[in-house]
């Protein structure tokens, strides 16, 4: 056997066997399964799609999760975890983010693609595509792509090439060179909006640090608020896309990459709200954190602060450039 | 089993020998097709020129590993603890580390200057002489030549090996699985364009003798080029995975004197100038069902099955549109379905074949409509 | 919460809701065996069909799913987990830690996997088939054109990707904490080293795979057109996006395998590793470099000069750090006092083995041969002498080498020794051939094939049926171990071996390093 260390060590807590990991895989599992399910008869007409699987799923995911996190907290609480755990539990979410950010880079990459090689090529532009005008007579890029190749050249029956669904143009893009009616600050608003709630979680982190729950509850509440807003008029612009900007979904890539790249930062904001709102809720309902020990805030925050720099990404490559 | 037997005793003679010319050049490669072991340097520059820079490589990497798995058999050989062998205890040496770090360098250098140069060579497109649109289709390619006077020249270009072959009811042939219905025909020396393209789906347009395999994206033309030195037929086959088919979609190129291709092309143009003429014609019965047959056969029978019985598509026997409103079954021959394997057949069939299958599909498989279409009504529909 | 000094629990709910680092790396490592044995399966029926030419037991939309199936399952089902397995197993008691960081999220990783496999094998049974499109699922095969499975395949991906970004965080969370003390980075096993690199790679790129099919899901059922033209969008990006994950992919794979032979090869030459640091800079080089060679799997999608050279360049110079590799391995056997056990042997089979599949990957690299060479079986035959001959003989080698440790018995080393002489003769029959048909003009994922590339294609297919026979002898051989092999009691089985997990008792006790060892 290897000598043992003399010095003093505080115990790495392992914790016992426990049952969350195979009920929250019931529950990730039944929910794609149920996804899944319901998007084929959708599409493929498999049926009257039927969310019900998913939602149940969902629902026990969520359960878990919830009492995974319970646990957690309740071990910290009752002193089990050293201070190498918790030094595990930051590098742990610190690679979390890491790989959020992996995340976006594939959609970013996808729009700077489209933007500055694919696009120009299908308009018969630079060295990838001399010859595509061929293809795609009349189509002229340019960004926001109010035109997709398919309706330059007069519809899916024109095409070269074989019907791979219908794709229509926005009327109006969504950038922010347009300025005009009030909505259309929309976007401008939310980056205020974003920045300003990463400067209130900051204060409200101040506030903990020098022990004054009272200015952590108050600027967390804030936040916690600021995104709530965010989402809301977040939803709002998509209703105003949807309904006077024909801008959807279908609207070629530029409506694809639109919606996916502000789509997903939005469900990320719904995320870093929640995970914001529970720390406010433990700390008003049950007194949770100390100036030395908030690690639940702290991770939290960080994921908000992830949410806001995507963000400031998507307003430069999105909407202004 | 007395086959297989017979077959593995001639194999493993096979195996040595090939191995052994393999390692001493791959000479034998260059004409025998069958068992060929080694790149084919093909009948044009750029074939010989990435043949070269092959063989370069493989030599360098040959030289490289006699010379790594000697020092390591070398090492297994002696250096063993049943010899008696201590170990020393040595490691860690700056000097050797960056020697076989610098060098390997090096020598890659050496590898990238006449690969640049190559490259640079088979990107060169300029200033051909000719242009032919390449489209892949599942599972065929469609090849037409731009740029000509008079009649447009364009044709389908089909798996010709039956399927009883295939299936193993009857010997294979020569060519199995790399002969068609008809091959696309260049001029010898003449630098020739492919704009290469597809209908559907990723494939990609390689024939090994010319040196030349580029990708068919649908949505996108791409540019490569071949000049041939050598009358003759060279043979390849799509590679890139395009579905159910794609083992079965050969390119059959023939390489002809330039007279013999200005005949051929003649003959083409010809043929094309009747087709149109045959477009203003009406047809009876019979004649659109005998022609819609073969149309059927070879275009719609992968998916829809010989009888009609459905497949990968939907049955004709007894199917509503086929039995229904005339407009809409010709409107789905010409548009096709979208967001399913159903094409738009309308830019592949011409006028008088769409009209002859159309009425065939509504007369055949027990589907007993008596009306029939006219290649003018097709005319018509495409108008809109 | 009571104290650790007790065993395993016993039944069914030990597995299920085990936090032990040991039980679960004993699940990936079975879990991942019982895919190499699917995907063998199907590897099986490919060689079967391709036996002679003709069509004669599947027909081709099955071959095709068969082609897809097989590499989707020993890419992600097989190899990934079970070096995952064994990083499990081993990196804490390398590190001397008394677990990983995050035992319950451990579970978790792994307790996806199973169902995750289970979705993408029952699309064989789906209406339409299972996935046709390739390992590579290039869109829109992959999308217009898929089946209706693809939506499962598209999910099942994603749990995939879950299971494995999890696994690599709690991964990077115990190298980079849970070292004993005086365990400096510097000084931590290589198996270590190669595992903290490919975790970050698996963080970096899991996630871009996941965007990938995430824009096939959407491209598929909400109307978008990522890889459509007709709305402005481009096939090409799929490839590109794919690749930035399936580059550094294969290198995910084979650098564990770098860690273990880099564990053996000093231990059966009784010598250290001649460069330890140059190592650990050489799988770093490695790494970075996955990430900026991406585009040499498109050579041939026609893109602009520049990007070609661009991405020829870069990717030979890979070759550079991997011989950095080579030549230490040799180095560390040169004047040694070498053994030839059974795990010595699969390293030396690497060794050979890998550096030829490197030098076709060399090869490959250069773009204008490439033109000959893309989507040939030439590519086939380079991708099985790195993966087979490379990951899957590394893992191999761990298995008899850690396996004493493990279980506290010794395995018939007659049988291991056999076993590795039918697989390294199998393996070449097999593959070897294939470069022969490759170069000679066969493209790969055809399920029949010209009379010309017969011979080679029977040769092929025996040899396939040898290598994966042999796989039985291994597969009895670990369990007669298990069940009734001689006991051994040393803790340090191997005389050369070196390292903290040879400090512990045999078998290694269920809990190892509470009160975390010295390390000098
Ligand atoms: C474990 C997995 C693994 C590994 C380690 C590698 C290693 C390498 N691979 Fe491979 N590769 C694959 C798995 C892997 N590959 C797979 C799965 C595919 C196909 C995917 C698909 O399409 O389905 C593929 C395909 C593939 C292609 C695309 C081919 C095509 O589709 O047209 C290319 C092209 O560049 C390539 C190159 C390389 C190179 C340069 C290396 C280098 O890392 C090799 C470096 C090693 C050496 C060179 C040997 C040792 C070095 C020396 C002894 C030093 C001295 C040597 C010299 C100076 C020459 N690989
Ligand atoms: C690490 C990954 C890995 C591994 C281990 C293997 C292992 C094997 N592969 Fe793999 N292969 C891939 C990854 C891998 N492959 C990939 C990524 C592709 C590309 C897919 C694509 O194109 O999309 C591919 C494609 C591929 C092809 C080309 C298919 C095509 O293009 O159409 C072929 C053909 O020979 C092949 C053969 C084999 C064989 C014979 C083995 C053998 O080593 C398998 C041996 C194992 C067993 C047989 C199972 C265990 C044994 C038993 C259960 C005993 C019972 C068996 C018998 C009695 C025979 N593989
Ligand atoms: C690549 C496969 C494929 C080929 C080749 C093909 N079809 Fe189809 N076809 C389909 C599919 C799939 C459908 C079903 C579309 C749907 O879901 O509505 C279909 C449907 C049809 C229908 C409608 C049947 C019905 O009852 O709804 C007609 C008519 C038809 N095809 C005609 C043709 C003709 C004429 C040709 C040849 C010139 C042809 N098809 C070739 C795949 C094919
Ligand atoms: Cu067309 Cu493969
Ligand atoms: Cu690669």
């Amino acid at each position: 056997m290897s000598e043992q260390a003399t010095t003093a060590h505080e115990k790495y807590y392992v914790p016992e066997k426990s049952s969350m990991a195979v009920l929250a895989t019931i529950g990730l599992i039944m929910s794609t399964f149920g996804a899944a399910t319901a998007m084929n008869q959708a599409t493929f007409g498999d049926g009257e799609p039927s969310y019900t699987l998913m939602y149940v799923g969902l629902f026990v995911f969520a359960a878990v999760l919830f009492s995974w996190f319970r646990t957690t907290i309740r071990e910290n609480i009752a002193g089990l975890n050293s201070a190498q755990l918790k030094k595990s539990y930051v590098i742990g979410m610190f690679w979390f983010i890491f790989s959020e950010v992996m995340f976006f880079a594939a959609f970013f990459g996808a729009l700077f693609y489209v933007r500055t090689l694919a696009g120009p090529w299908l308009a018969g532009e630079g060295e990838g595509g001399a010859m595509n005008h061929l293809l795609w007579p009349g189509f002229e890029f340019s960004w926001p792509m109010m035109q997709t190749p398919q309706e330059a050249v007069g519809g899916v029956t024109n095409q070269l090439i074989a019907n791979m669904g219908t794709f229509t143009s926005a009327e109006k893009s969504m950038a922010f060179s347009e300025v005009g009616a009030w909505y259309q600050w929309l976007p401008l608003w939310n980056t205020i909006i974003l920045l300003t709630s990463s400067g209130t979680v900051h204060i409200a982190h101040e506030g903990l640090l020098s022990g004054n729950k009272k200015r952590f509850n108050l600027w967390l509440g804030i936040t916690v608020a600021l995104g709530v807003v965010f989402i809301g008029l977040q939803i709002l612009e998509y209703y105003e896309a949807y309904a006077h900007y024909g801008l959807t979904l279908n609207s070629g890539i530029y409506g694809s990459t639109f919606f996916m790249l502000t789509g997903f930062h939005g469900f990320h904001v719904a995320m870093g709200t929640v995970m914001l709102g529970i720390q406010l809720i433990r700390s008003l309902k049950a007194g949770h954190f100390t100036s030395d020990d908030h690690f639940g805030f702290e991770a939290s925050s960080w994921y908000w602060h992830f949410v806001d720099v995507v963000w400031v990404g998507l307003f430069l490559f999105v909407y202004i450039l | 089993m007395g086959f297989i037997s017979e077959r593995l005793r001639a194999q493993v003679g096979y195996a040595a020998i090939l191995i052994a010319t393999f390692l001493s050049g791959g000479a034998l490669a260059q004409d025998s097709k069958v068992n060929q072991v080694n790149m084919s340097p093909g009948v044009t520059s750029s074939g010989q020129a990435i043949y070269d820079l092959h063989m370069a490589i493989l030599w360098i990497c040959v030289i490289i590993g006699v010379l790594v798995f000697g020092v390591m058999f070398y090492s297994i050989i002696y250096h063993r603890k049943s010899k008696g062998f201590k170990a020393s205890n040595f490691h860690e040496s700056t000097k050797v580390e960056i020697a076989w770090t610098v060098v390997p360098f090096l020598i890659l250098i050496g590898m990238a200057v006449p690969a640049t140069s190559t490259l640079i060579h088979v990107y060169d497109t300029d200033e051909a002489e000719m242009d032919i649109l390449v489209t892949g289709y599942q599972w065929k390619w469609k090849y037409e030549y731009l740029n000509e006077d008079g009649e447009n020249v364009s044709f389908f270009s089909n798996l010709r090996t039956p399927q009883d072959e295939i299936y193993n009811t009857e010997e294979k042939g020569e060519h199995y699985l790399l002969e068609v219905d008809e091959p696309v025909v260049i001029p010898v020396d003449t630098k020739v364009r492919f704009l290469v393209t597809a209908n559907d789906v990723i494939h990609s347009w390689w024939v090994p003798e010319l040196a030349v395999k580029r990708d068919a994206i649908p949505g996108f033309i791409n540019e490569t080029w071949t000049r041939a030195e050598k009358e003759g037929i060279y043979r390849g086959q799509c590679a890139e995975l395009c579905g159910k088919d794609h083992g079965f979609m050969p390119v059959v190129v023939n390489v002809v004197s330039k007279e013999e291709y200005a005949s051929w092309l003649a003959d083409k143009q010809a043929e094309a100038a009747e087709i149109k003429a045959l477009m203003a014609q009406t047809f009876t019965m019979d004649q659109l069902v005998e022609r819609g047959k073969g149309v059927y056969q070879s275009r719609c029978a992968a998916c829809h099955g010989m009888n009609g019985e459905g497949g990968l598509g939907l049955p004709i026997a007894g199917s509503a549109i086929a039995t229904g409103g005339i407009a809409k079954h010709l409107d789905i021959g010409i548009n096709g379905v979208a967001g399913t394997a159903m094409q738009a057949f309308g830019g592949q069939l011409n006028d008088v074949d769409m009209a002859a299958v159309i009425t065939y599909q509504r007369n055949a498989f027990g589907n007993n409509m008596g009306d029939m279409v006219q290649p003018i009504d097709v005319f018509n529909h495409k108008k809109g | 919460m009571g104290d650790h000094h007790h065993g395993p629990a016993k039944g069914l709910s030990r597995w299920l809701f085990t936090t032990n680092h040991k039980d679960i790396g004993t699940m990936y490592l079975w879990f991942s065996f019982a895919m190499f044995i699917l995907g063998g399966a199907f590897a099986m029926i490919i060689r079967a069909e391709l036996f002679q030419p003709g069509m004669q037991l599947v027909e081709p939309a099955f071959f095709n799913q068969m082609t897809t199936l097989h590499g989707l399952i020993m890419v992600f089902g097989a190899i990934m987990p079970s070096f995952v397995g064994l990083a499990n197993w081993m990196i804490p008691m390398m590190i001397g830690a008394p677990d990983m960081a995050l035992p319950r999220m451990n579970n978790w990783s792994f307790w996806i996997l199973p169902p995750a496999f289970l979705i993408l094998a029952s699309t064989l049974f789906m209406e339409g088939g299972a996935p046709a499109f390739g390992w590579t699922f290039y869109a829109p095969l992959s999308t217009t054109y898929a089946p209706p499975s693809v939506t499962y395949f598209i999910f099942s991906i994603h749990v995939l990707g879950l299971s494995s970004i999890m696994g690599s965080i709690n991964i990077i969370a115990t190298v980079m904490n849970m070292r004993a003390p005086g365990m400096t980075y510097m000084k931590m096993p290589l198996f270590v080293w190669t595992w903290l690199i490919t975790a970050f790679l698996l963080v970096a790129v899991m996630p871009v795979l996941a965007g990938a099919v995430t824009m096939m899901l959407m491209d598929i059922h909400f109307g978008t057109s990522f890889f459509s033209a007709a709305g402005g969008g481009d096939p090409v990006l799929f490839q590109h996006i794919f690749w930035f994950f399936g580059h550094p992919e294969v290198y995910i794979i084979i650098l564990p395998a770098f860690g273990v032979v880099s564990q053996i090869i000093p231990a059966f030459s009784r010598k250290p590793l001649f460069g330890y640091a140059s190592m650990v800079y050489a799988t770093a080089a490695i790494a970075f470099l996955s990430f900026i060679v991406w585009a040499h799997h498109m050579y041939t999608v026609g893109m602009p000069i520049a990007g070609e050279l661009f991405f020829m360049y870069a990717t030979m110079l890979i070759a550079v750090p991997t011989g950095v590799k080579v030549f230490n391995w040799i180095t560390t056997m040169w004047r040694g006092s070498m053994t030839f056990e059974t795990p010595m042997l699969f390293c030396i089979g690497f060794l050979v083995l890998f550096t030829i599949g490197g030098f076709t990957g060399l090869m490959l690299s250069i773009a204008p041969a490439d033109f000959q060479y893309h989507d040939s079986y030439f590519v086939v035959a380079h991708f099985h002498y790195v993966m087979v001959a490379g990951a899957v003989f590394s893992m191999t080698a761990a298995v008899y080498y850690w396996l004493p440790k493990w279980c506290g018995r010794m395995y018939n080393e007659t049988m291991g020794k056999t076993h590795f002489w039918i697989s390294f003769i199998g393996f070449n029959i097999t593959f070897f051939p294939q470069h022969f048909v490759g170069l000679a003009g066969m493209p790969r994922r055809i399920p029949d094939y010209a009379l010309q590339f017969a011979d080679f294609n029977m040769m092929s297919s025996i040899g396939a049926f040898i290598y994966g026979a042999s796989q039985i002898m291994f597969l009895y051989n670990v369990i007669a171990t298990i069940v009734a092999g001689k006991p051994t009691s040393d803790e340090k089985v191997w005389d050369g071996a070196e390292g903290l997990e040879w400090t512990v008792a045999t078998p290694a006790p269920y809990h190892t390093f509470e009160t975390p060892p010295a390390v000098r």
